[in-house]
């Protein structure tokens, strides 16, 4: 059926919205765990964004339409990135939208935005945060564009439907090349989506924090709306990997019988990511601003080892 | 009486001379001749665009001989796609500038006459036009030198400025090496045409039947590359660039940047992919590797500077750099016979041609707007402007959105273009190509990145935060003029991201004329809402859906957070107890780039200075803090500096030989008349 493809990206883009606050929960409830705190729960960051849309707006007196407009934008980008990364199945009528390239500069558009956000009052914390959250971003492009054209490389493609269907075409052989090009991912899904060692979610120190400098003046229902586009983003780079390097579980064909299993194998990876991401962020302490260099440097000699990898091995 | 497309192009020469001639007529009522003057170069330019649009959409080839120049070699004019297309991006952007300088101009009335402007406003134009008509080395030197020359007495505008004079006069001597060059590439390929019998070898059409042996191809070519390289600011030929383009009137810099670089990328295609045809790979390499350098460089430098016209400047290497990528990367597919995805990277390059010269007029048209209203070229002395230029910010953050490359407007498609074309590198058949073109994409991406990051800064301390400077001028915004000129371009700027599909399918029989291939079919397989470069499954983008996509959901999670009335509290903002927070503790474009300065700062030559002033001869009590920031280029002393002594050294030794003293002379003209006599009898 023609339709089914629509009702599965529907379901998508309200999964998104509807799961990446319960992800974030389930992260901050491991992260709990691992450090012997009692956790809030899956449902605090829901609570979180109902409590703040309820809120009065409190504005800056020289905010202009830009501060105003951020969140709203960064909001939009994010909720159409989510349509457009293969969770459930691969035949999706968003999907030609945006290669991976495109995708990326989805998130470069949201970023752009929060970091003229954060210029926006004139305090220091803001464009601060502004300056350090583009530096990163710059360091991280690079590698970022290395591990695409690596994993494109096996796959003659960039957009992320062919590449699954590619993998499930029968060259599952494990690469090594797509092996270096996960390293490389992980390391650049910590910088993009501020999780440690690069920035701290959670912290509001002057001296370490990046993101949360930029959006320090935000209130209300923006704040909400950043907040919520943040952990659709934290989702999305997971939904990503998995897409990308394990898509094994969603569906190929989009009819609606296999989207509920699509959907479970969906939620037991999720489950996985956290546990990963909570082992490396309770390992690992948050990094000097300009040890960075040498992070993203080492993200971008994995994904160049993998590239290297499949000209000479593969 | 039928009209060809070459005639529409005359007229508009025709017509921008004309008011060149006549615009010292209107001496006396200066107010008069700036409307009259510029509308006339705005119905000039327009004419030049529908010339150069037709002639690409239908794919037509007109040739006029005009009944002038040398007896043995008239001039030849020829309006190709090739020419088309570069007419059509040279009219757009003048036809904007023109309406804009209705308004800027303005603000020169009672501070000096405008009608030097005026008269080599309409010259420059008239040479760039010229340039691209051109269809012999002679007529095309000759509309360079117009164009060059122009150029060089717009810079001197307000030459009471003595960083105007030394501008000038540093991009006078570099275009005319260039030229030089080019002139010497022109002389082997016209020898090498007619075995140096005659003038008929000079014509292009003579040169384009020729066959070249590969030694004398490649001296050509390395010469034409480096005229036009140092035209077009490539490093290390730019240092011109960032001197010249600040201290020129705005709508000038916003040509000289958006669109006279551009007859640079014209010539290095005329030459290369017309004149000589085939060529070796390393040749793209070649091509490859400077606009590589020129794109990554060009951003850290721009990422440097405080004065908001100079960092445009530097921008202009950064996006030659990238046009150049797609052209090298174009070269090199062809030289391997790869003629669809030579198409594919050479229209990359083209689009990025066409929307460089938009977004980066409307960027300085935007600076100037700025330097109109405060008077202040340098951002450290800025801030807030937004709040009392509202149109001028919004439309200088279209510029800011479309130069950093993201979607959906027009940057965005252009690099996403050449990224694809380096993705299809992998198809090469030579393993060391395979190996390291894959960094060319690297770096192209970090160009990207930190683009953004140098427009974040730009726009951030410009138009955001508080007024930084020391004294408070009295700001207005731009007058009508001026917005609508900005906002043509800026409209054309989301145009062509929205909709590249229609530009790429109407600019297809370039690539057809220079590789062999049209790209259209396929670019446009899935319909005029996706882009698709090769094939559907291997990339698509959708200029209309992301637009549409992301102010659906903008829209609809606007409309559902009000439909609950919430009160918006303005405030004083936070100061975090301190009780003394004022405007010079905001964020600076110095300290904004800071991080990216420490990081790739073995790149400069910095030299930072930091004194403090103690209090009670107290070192932990300082009293003030002097910080003192110097940034130079590394190639001027690397490069320059060397040049500019040994030249220095040999004007002086020849110096020698002015002695000053009548007799002296008379010996030497006595000397040379016989060796004259001996030698040559």
């Amino acid at each position: 059926m023609i339709i089914y493809p629509f009702i599965i990206e529907i379901l998508q883009i309200l999964i998104i919205l509807a799961v990446a606050p319960a992800f974030a929960g389930w992260v901050k409830i491991l992260k709990c765990w691992s450090q012997g705190r009692t956790s809030p729960g899956l449902f605090q960051p829901y609570r979180d964004i109902v409590k703040l849309f309820s809120k009065d707006v409190v504005l800056a007196e020289n905010a202009s339409w830009i501060f105003r407009f951020t969140p709203y934008l960064v909001f939009g980008a994010t909720v159409l990135a989510g349509g457009i990364v293969p969770m459930l199945s691969v035949d999706l009528p968003l999907a030609a939208t945006a290669d991976v390239i495109a995708l990326v500069a989805l998130f470069a558009i949201a970023r752009f935005f929060i970091a003229l956000a954060g210029m926006d009052i004139g305090t220091a914390f803001g464009g601060m945060g502004s300056s350090r959250e583009m530096t990163i971003a710059s360091l991280a492009e690079p590698a970022m564009l290395m591990a695409i054209f690596t994993v494109s490389l096996a796959s003659k493609s960039t957009s992320l439907s062919q590449m699954i269907q590619v993998i499930y075409s029968g060259q599952s052989v494990f690469r090594p090349s797509i092996a270096f090009a996960l390293l490389a991912f992980i390391l650049i899904a910590l910088a993009e989506t501020g999780r440690i060692p690069v920035d701290n979610p959670a912290t509001h120190l002057e001296l370490t924090m990046i993101h949360e400098a930029m959006i320090l003046e935000y209130s209300g229902r923006h704040l909400a709306l950043i907040e919520w586009a943040g952990m659709m983003k934290l989702f999305l780079f997971v939904m990503l990997g998995i897409a990308v390097f394990l898509p094994w579980g969603i569906a190929a064909s989009g009819n609606l019988e296999a989207i509920p299993a699509a959907f479970l194998f969906m939620l037991l990876k999720l489950g996985i990511a956290g546990v990963c991401l909570v082992l490396i962020e309770t390992g690992l302490a948050k990094m000097r601003l300009f040890r960075l260099t040498e992070f993203l440097g080492s993200a971008f000699l994995l994904a160049t080892l993998g590239m290297l990898s499949y000209f000479i091995l593969e | 009486m039928t009209f060809s497309s070459i005639d529409i192009a005359s007229y508009s020469i025709l017509l921008l001379l004309i008011t060149a001639i006549s615009a010292s007529l209107l001496n006396r009522s200066q107010k008069l001749l700036i409307t009259i003057g510029f509308s006339l170069t705005t119905i000039a330019s327009f004419l030049a665009v529908a010339a150069g649009a037709w002639t690409v959409g239908s794919n037509l080839t007109n040739k006029v001989i005009l009944p002038a120049g040398l007896p043995d070699l008239l001039f030849h004019l020829r309006l190709d796609p090739l020419s088309g297309f570069f007419l059509t991006v040279i009219g757009l952007l003048s036809f904007f500038v023109s309406i804009y300088s209705i308004g800027y101009i303005k603000g020169f009335l009672g501070h000096r006459p405008v009608t030097s402007l005026i008269i080599f406003y309409c010259l420059f134009l008239a040479g760039m036009f010229m340039v691209v008509l051109a269809d012999d080395a002679l007529f095309f030197l000759i509309s360079w030198e117009i164009m060059a020359a122009a150029s060089y007495f717009l810079v001197m505008f307000e030459d009471e400025k003595i960083e105007n004079r030394r501008a000038a006069f540093l991009y006078i001597i570099v275009a005319h090496v260039g030229a030089i060059a080019i002139l010497l590439s022109f002389g082997i390929m016209a020898g090498l045409t007619t075995g140096f019998q005659g003038f008929s070898g000079y014509t292009f059409d003579a040169m384009r039947a020729t066959k070249f042996p590969l030694g004398w191809a490649t001296a050509a070519f390395l010469l034409a590359f480096f005229g036009f390289a140092a035209k077009a600011g490539v490093i290390p030929l730019h240092v011109w660039l960032p001197e010249a383009h600040p201290v020129a009137p705005s709508n000038i810099s916003a040509l000289m940047s958006g669109v006279m670089l551009k007859t640079a990328i014209y010539g290095i295609i005329r030459i290369s992919f017309d004149l000589l045809k085939v060529f070796p790979w390393w040749w793209g390499a070649i091509v490859l590797v400077f606009g590589l350098v020129s794109a990554v460089m060009g951003v850290l430098y721009a990422l440097m500077q405080h004065d908001l016209k100079r960092l445009l400047a530097y921008h202009s290497v950064e996006n030659i750099g990238i046009i150049l990528i797609g052209i090298g990367l174009s070269m090199i597919f062809t030289s391997f016979q790869m003629p669809l995805l030579a198409a594919l990277a050479l229209t990359a390059g083209l689009f990025h041609t066409m929307n460089h010269a938009m977004f980066k007029g409307l960027l300085f048209m935007g600076a100037g707007a700025v330097l109109h209203a405060t008077h202040e070229r340098n951002m450290e002395e800025m801030g807030g402007l937004i709040h009392k230029m509202p149109w001028t910010a919004a439309l200088f953050l279209v510029g800011c959105i479309s130069i950093s490359a993201l979607p959906p407007f027009n940057g965005f498609v252009s690099e996403w273009l050449t990224f694809q074309a380096f993705l299809l590198s992998p198809s090469l058949p030579s393993p060391l190509l395979n190996l390291l073109i894959p960094m060319g994409a690297a770096l192209l991406a970090l160009t990207g990145a930190l683009a953004a990051a140098c427009f974040v800064k730009a726009f951030g301390v410009t138009f955001l935060g508080h007024w930084r400077g020391h004294h408070n001028p009295n700001i207005k915004e731009a007058d009508w003029p001026m917005r609508i000129g900005m906002l043509l371009s800026a409209l054309t700027c989301l145009g062509l991201g929205i909709l590249p599909t229609l530009f790429i399918d109407w600019m297809d029989a370039l690539s057809e004329q220079l590789v062999g291939a049209k790209i259209a079919s396929s670019a446009t397989g899935l319909g005029w809402m996706w882009l698709t470069p090769i094939a559907h499954d291997r990339a698509s983008y959708s200029g209309p859906i992301v637009f549409v996509g992301i102010m659906a959901v903008v829209v609809i999670a606007y409309v559902l957070l009000h439909s609950r009335p919430a009160a918006i509290h303005r405030v004083p903002i936070w100061d975090c107890g301190f009780e003394k927070i004022n405007q010079r503790m905001q964020y600076n474009a110095t300290s904004f780039s800071m991080p990216i300065r420490r990081i790739f700062g073995f790149l400069f030559s910095i030299k930072e200075n930091v004194r403090l002033v103690s209090y009670l001869g107290n070192a932990v009590f300082p009293k003030r803090l002097h910080y003192h920031l110097r940034i130079r280029d590394l190639f001027w002393g690397w490069l320059y500096k060397p040049v500019v002594k040994a030249s220095f050294w040999a004007s002086r030794q020849v110096g020698r030989l002015q002695q000053g003293r009548i007799q002296v002379y008379l010996i030497y003209s006595f000397v040379t008349i016989i060796i004259l006599l001996v030698f040559l009898r």
